[in-house]
Order: C-alpha cells, then structure tokens, then sequence
C-alpha cells in the first residue's frame, strides 16, 4: 500500500493561538463526555447485593481540566518542533555517532552488568529486579529470533516460557531430576512444542498466524489450569528444588558450597548465583543469535522475513526455516521458563497471562526489531519503567498502557532503528529500518 | 433432542453477540489493516455505560422498562462510539503508515489503558443488576419433563442482532458512506484522489464499530447480569476468534464465525466438559485455518511480486 501524503499544516500553523484554542476546547469537550459517566459515576454493588451510585463531579471537571491544559501544551509543541521529515538513510554524522555509541555502549552495559552483583551486593531488592530484567531480555532476544529474524509474528510466546516452567517444576519435584539435566530437557520440549505450533501455521500469514500463536498460548494455559492431576491447576507448583552449584547446593548445610570454600554463609550466595545463571543464559541466547546470523539459517530466516516469494524462488525450504525459527525461539523461551521456576520456587499459571506476550513482544519492537542491544535496552527501560512505578498499585497498569502508546507514536521503530548487515561489498553500513520489511508471516 | 435443541438456542444467543463484537474487528481489519485489540475493551466500556445509565434512570424513578431500555441502549451507543472515535485518533491515526506492528502494541497498550481505567474509575468488583425482562416461552415439554425454555431476553438480543445487521448491511451496501468505506477498503490513495475523505472515513468505521460494540455490552448485562472490567480481554479474543473463523474482512463471515464460535463453546459445554469449552473454540480454529487459511468466507490472497 502507498502511503498517502499527510494533510499539510501549514493553515493551522498560520491560525495560532484561537486555532489552538478552539482545537483543545473540543478535545476538552470530547473529554468530558467520555468521563461524565464512567469516571462521574462511581458504582458499587452493597452488602446485600444491590448496587448503588454517588457521584464524583470534581474527578471528572479535574480530569477535563488535565485535558485542556494537555492539548495545549501539546498543540504549541507540536507547532514549535513541526511536521518531522522521514529520513530514508541513516546520515552520516548519526551513523558515526551511532557506531562510535554501539562500538562502546555493549561492551560498558556488559561490564557494568557484570559488575551488578559486586556493586549493590547488600541491595537484594536491586539484585531481584536485576534479574528480572535479565530475564525479560532472555526472553526477549528468543522472541527476536521468531519475529525479528523471521518476520513471523507470535503472539504467543508466553506458552513456551511455561512450558520450560512447567517441565522444569514438574520434572524436580515428581522424580527429582537435578536442575541441569530439567534445563536442555526443558529447552527441548520447548522446541518441540514450537515445531508442534509451527506445523499447523505454515500456509498462515499476517493476522491469521497471530490468532492462532494467539489462541495456542490460550490453549496451553487453559490446560495447564484445568489438567489439576497433574499441573496443580490454579493452586500452581510449590516447592520447585532451588538450584545447586553443579551438584553443590548453595545452603546452610555442611556440604554447601559455603561450607566448602571456607567462607560464611550468606543468603545473598544464591540470589548473586541466580544473576549469573540467568546472566549466562541470555549472553548464550545472544551468542547463538548472532552465530546463526551469520549461517545460511540465519540468512533464510531474514530473506524469509523480507520476501517469502523471492525466497522460494531461490530454492529456500521455507517450512524447515519457519520451523527452525519457531523451534530455536521456543528454545530459549524453554530455558527462561525453567530458570523462572527455580528461582521463584513456585509457578502457577497466573504468570503465564497474554499480558506477558504482549510485553515480550513490546520489548522487542520497542528494541527495533532485530537489534539485540536494542532489546536489552528496551527490557531495561521497560521492566526496570514498570517497578518505578509500583508505588502506584493500581494505577501502574494504566500508566504502563499510556507509555506503550506514546511509544509507539514516538518511536514506530523502536529504540535502536537501524541494523547492521551482516554481508555488505566493501564497507559495513547501517541500515535504516524504514528499509526492512518485517514479514508477512 | 430436546437437550440439543435448547442448547442451539443458547448457542445462537452467545453467536449474537459475539457476531456483533466480531463485526467491529473485521470492519477495522477491512479498512485499515490492522487488529484492534482495544475492540474487546471497548464493548466492555459498553457494558459499564448500560448499566450506569441503568442505575441512574432507575433512581430517578423511571419505571417503563421499554423507555428505559431504549435510552440506555442510546446513550450507551453515542457515549461508547465516542470512545472509539478517541482511541483512534490518539492511537491509531498517528501511526496510520507506520510499519504493520506499531498500531498493534499501540492496540494492546490501549487496551490495558481501558482495562485498567475502568478498574481504577469503578473498582474490581463485579457488578451485578437484576433482571429486567424476565419471562418467556415454553416451547416444548418432553414426556421426561425436560421444558425447552425460549425466555424474552433471548428473543429480544437474537432480533436485535438481526435488526442491526439488516441496518450495517443496507449502511454498507447502499449509502454513501458504505461506498466510501468499500472504495478505502479497496485503495485508499485512489479513494482520495477521488475525493473520499480517507480520515473521515476512517473514523467512521471506528465509530460504528464501537456503537456495535456498545449495543453487544448492552445485551451482555442484560443476559447475564453484570459486568467486570475483565470480561472485554475474554470476549475480544473470543470475537477476534469469530472474525478471522469468518475470514477477516469479511461482515457475513464475522457473523457465521460467531455464530459458530457460540455453538461450539455452548455445545461443548453441554456434552463434554464446561472447563475445556475454551480450549474447544481455539482447536477447532486452528483446525479451520490448516484447511482454510483465509477462513470460511475470506478471499484469498494473491500475492504480487
């Protein structure tokens, strides 16, 4: 589809101040239809089942005041910055910039992540969010290998994730199996699950292969409930085995790693253990992503992202590619799962909601789609944006929600909008990603 | 037989409305392209508008159930329709020719938005209401004594979505604003050149869209009593189900998809298991799709090189 040409502004720019005026009176007028009712009135149902109502007339004028003054503010800022040009080729003095940034930004993220433990060694509560965002950057450079790799959109990775969980904590607590045998076995049922999805969305492309990524991720968690004989149900898995040093646990005993080396034993021993498990897990994730990058797999998975057709016409299997992408991304959504279940120690279903699809799959876009520093920084921002806000209860999914949106607006592209070839003539040159497709499938 | 017969009612009931929510998503899809994940969370905001509308008309003494239903269904219309206007002007026009992705996490960023601002603007908690029309027919008594019950509120969502539709479609199919949204849906550069005001337009679509929307939340509450601001996430993926079932962009198609969605969940809830009635829908989807990639009714797609 062409793009249409955008109205051009310049009449409202020359209106001024009662153009703005008369623009944010409307939206305030808009605003307070939307709210009379739903914020205006506060319904609750009483003791005896009856619902009664009273009314909040100072929420709702507050909140249309909050309107106007917003979309004037927004209006005069939209005036001074004006209409943005698209830039088709990332120019030259940003791409020295960029490259002078991603040549030392990785490597001092790294070294500085490295040291995390070390600096906030007494702060658990920043060694717990470190983790979690580790996590999250685990899974979301597995995701970036189905959809931004592949080009294939799925909108049910969570199911993956679970499937490690579930495997993992059903595998130690039912025979006991140590942690590091459960995690390839957890990796590859994974996989083999995501071949399991692959197969029956081969011929689907767009929205049909997002409902029904969409619709497995369901599936799975509304078996993982139901099947109570096995999975617990609702009730979840308790008493999931903590991890142990290669066959060292990391407790109080006598032979526990602390005892060994000699050294006093310290709860935190384990936490910064976890740091580094889940630290090695995703650098592996990242290792194998640009590998793969680079072998002819990797190249079918972005030729299949840029143009299917072209890519069967040049002889390109792309039922074993769309399969590969599937099983590898599966893969490593396997290992997060089974490294969330030993370190919370209990999973249920809960955690496997749409919700965290969809923030997986907003990290990666928001990461640019392919870029794996990117998606680190998005997962930061992201995970690290949200616990800011936990001060807020309910609030924070709201403000969560309106941060996506701006976002996107902002950024359509994602934090980090351009890639690095990985086959260039002479010269590596970085790509804009308004140049890259991102599928179709 | 009687069994079966009583739950086809019910089945084309639960159809209706998910049909009415799927038409929304299918006429977005159709127009712009693009999954509005917010459309669950907009029926929900329906709903919640019913029924305070309800509860305000009620105290202030209004006893004829037809006026009340009538203004009720109204307001919930323009009130919702409105919010549907909003959300695309703030979430979708400005990423309009931005790559396919962004006005999806847009949609999924509103629709937390929505969930979460009802949560936090009317609480938790679910909200019940007695039953207004109460009611209805026998239509068949077994020897065994099993009564084929067809209560007035059945009537009454099955005519309406009947109604509705015959409206959408004669909308559609003969106004100037059906072809204007037909020519968008086709080819929006030449639709304008033609002079079809493509934003205008587009809105509109959301517009409607939400008011369907509105009218399925309307029915919603009153067939079963309550509302929670959770129930859009459930409904939506269930309608969005429906609609690529169908053959998303295509209106009959969303409305057999729904249709048929409703049959399987009620049906198999009724002979097998009520806990995997969910599971059911789902499977049978994926089984429809690796036969009929583009759905029951959708087109398929040609590919130009």
């Amino acid at each position: 589809m062409t793009p249409i040409p955008h109205k051009t502004t310049h009449a409202s720019r020359t209106a001024g101040l009662t153009y703005i005026l008369k623009k944010s009176l409307l939206s305030a007028l808009v605003a307070l239809v939307l709210f009379s009712l739903m914020v205006g009135v506060r319904t609750e149902a009483g003791s005896d089942g009856q619902l009664t109502y009273w009314t909040r007339f100072g929420e709702v004028a507050a909140l249309v005041a909050g309107v106007f003054g917003g979309s004037i503010v927004i209006e005069l800022l939209r005036q001074w910055i004006g209409p943005a040009g698209a830039e088709k080729l990332v120019p030259p003095a940003v791409q020295s910039g960029m490259s002078f940034v991603g040549r030392y930004l990785a490597p001092a993220l790294l070294i500085f992540t490295l040291l995390v433990p070390v600096i906030f060694y007494n702060q658990r509560y920043i060694l717990d969010l470190a983790i979690l965002v580790l996590t999250y950057v685990m899974l979301g450079w597995g995701l970036n290998v189905v959809v931004g790799l592949a080009g294939l959109l799925d909108l049910g990775y969570v199911a993956f994730y679970a499937v490690g969980a579930y495997s993992y904590a059903l595998l130690a607590t039912n025979f006991g199996w140590s942690f590091w045998v459960c995690l390839p076995l957890a990796g590859i049922l994974a996989a083999f699950w995501g071949v399991l999805l692959g197969f029956p969305v081969l011929r689907l492309r767009g929205d049909y292969l997002a409902i029904v990524t969409l619709a497995f991720g369901e599936i799975i968690r509304l078996v993982i409930i139901n099947w109570q004989s096995l999975t617990g149900g609702p009730n979840g898995v308790p008493g999931i085995p903590r991890p142990s040093f290669f066959g060292i646990p990391l407790d109080n005993s006598d032979d526990g790693l602390a005892a060994k080396l000699g050294i006093e034993y310290s709860p935190t021993h384990r936490i910064v253990f976890l740091f580094y498990l889940i630290l090695a897990l995703a650098l592996l994730t990242n290792w194998v992503t640009i590998r793969l990058r680079r072998l002819p797999i990797g190249r079918a998975w972005e030729a299949l992202r840029e143009d299917e057709v072209a890519c069967r016409a040049l002889g390109i299997n792309t039922t074993t590619t769309k399969l590969t992408a599937f099983a590898t991304g599966a893969m490593f959504g396997g290992f997060a799962g089974a490294f969330f279940a030993t370190r919370q120690g209990f999973i249920s279903p809960e955690s496997f909601t749409f919700q965290e699809s969809a923030l997986v799959l907003a990290i990666v876009v928001l990461g640019g789609m392919g870029s794996q520093l990117g998606v680190a920084l998005a997962a930061l921002a992201m995970i690290g944006g949200f616990e800011l806000f936990r001060g807020l209860e309910t609030y924070r999914m709201l403000v969560f929600g309106m941060a996506m949106v701006l976002i996107m607006i902002w950024r359509p592209r994602g934090l980090i909008g351009h890639r690095a070839p990985t086959v260039y003539l002479t010269k590596a040159q970085a790509i804009s990603s308004d140049l890259v497709k991102e599928g179709h499938g | 037989m009687d069994y079966f017969a009583q739950q086809l009612i019910n089945g084309l009931v639960l159809g209706s409305i998910y049909g009415l929510i799927a038409i929304g998503y299918t006429m977005v899809y159709g127009i712009v392209g693009m999954i509005n994940f917010a459309h669950g969370d907009v029926f929900m905001i329906g709903g919640f508008i019913a029924l305070i509308t309800f509860l305000i008309l009620i105290s202030l003494g209004l006893t004829a159930i037809p006026v009340i239903l009538l203004v009720v269904l109204l307001v919930a219309m323009a009130i919702t329709a409105l919010y549907g206007w909003t959300i695309e002007r703030i979430a979708y026009r400005p990423l309009r020719h931005s790559f396919r992705l962004a006005p999806m996490l847009s949609a999924i960023g509103m629709s937390f938005v929505l969930t979460n601002y009802s949560q936090v603007a009317q609480g938790a908690r679910v909200k019940p209401i007695p039953p207004f029309i109460t009611g209805g027919y026998t239509l068949h008594e077994s020897a065994d004594g099993f009564v084929i019950q067809l209560s007035n509120i059945q009537i009454m969502v099955v005519i309406t979505t009947i109604v509705l539709l015959a409206i959408f479609t004669w909308l559609v199919s003969r106004t100037r604003l059906g072809r204007d949204m037909r020519a968008c849906e086709q080819d929006q550069t030449m639709a304008a050149l033609l002079g079809v005001d493509v934003d205008r337009t587009i809105s509109m679509t959301f517009v409607i869209g939400a008011a369907l929307a509105a009218v399925a939340g309307f029915m919603y509450l009153l067939y079963y009593g309550l509302v929670d601001f959770f129930m859009g996430f459930v409904a939506g993926i269930k309608a969005f189900t429906a609609a690529v079932l169908g053959g998303i962009g295509s209106l009959p198609g969303a409305m057999l998809g729904g249709l048929a969605i409703g049959l399987i969940e009620t049906f198999w809830s009724a002979y097998f298991s009520v806990e995997y009635k969910d599971v059911a829908a789902f499977s049978i989807l994926i089984v429809v799709l690796i036969f009929m990639p583009t759905g029951l009714l959708g087109r398929p797609e040609v590919e130009k090189v």
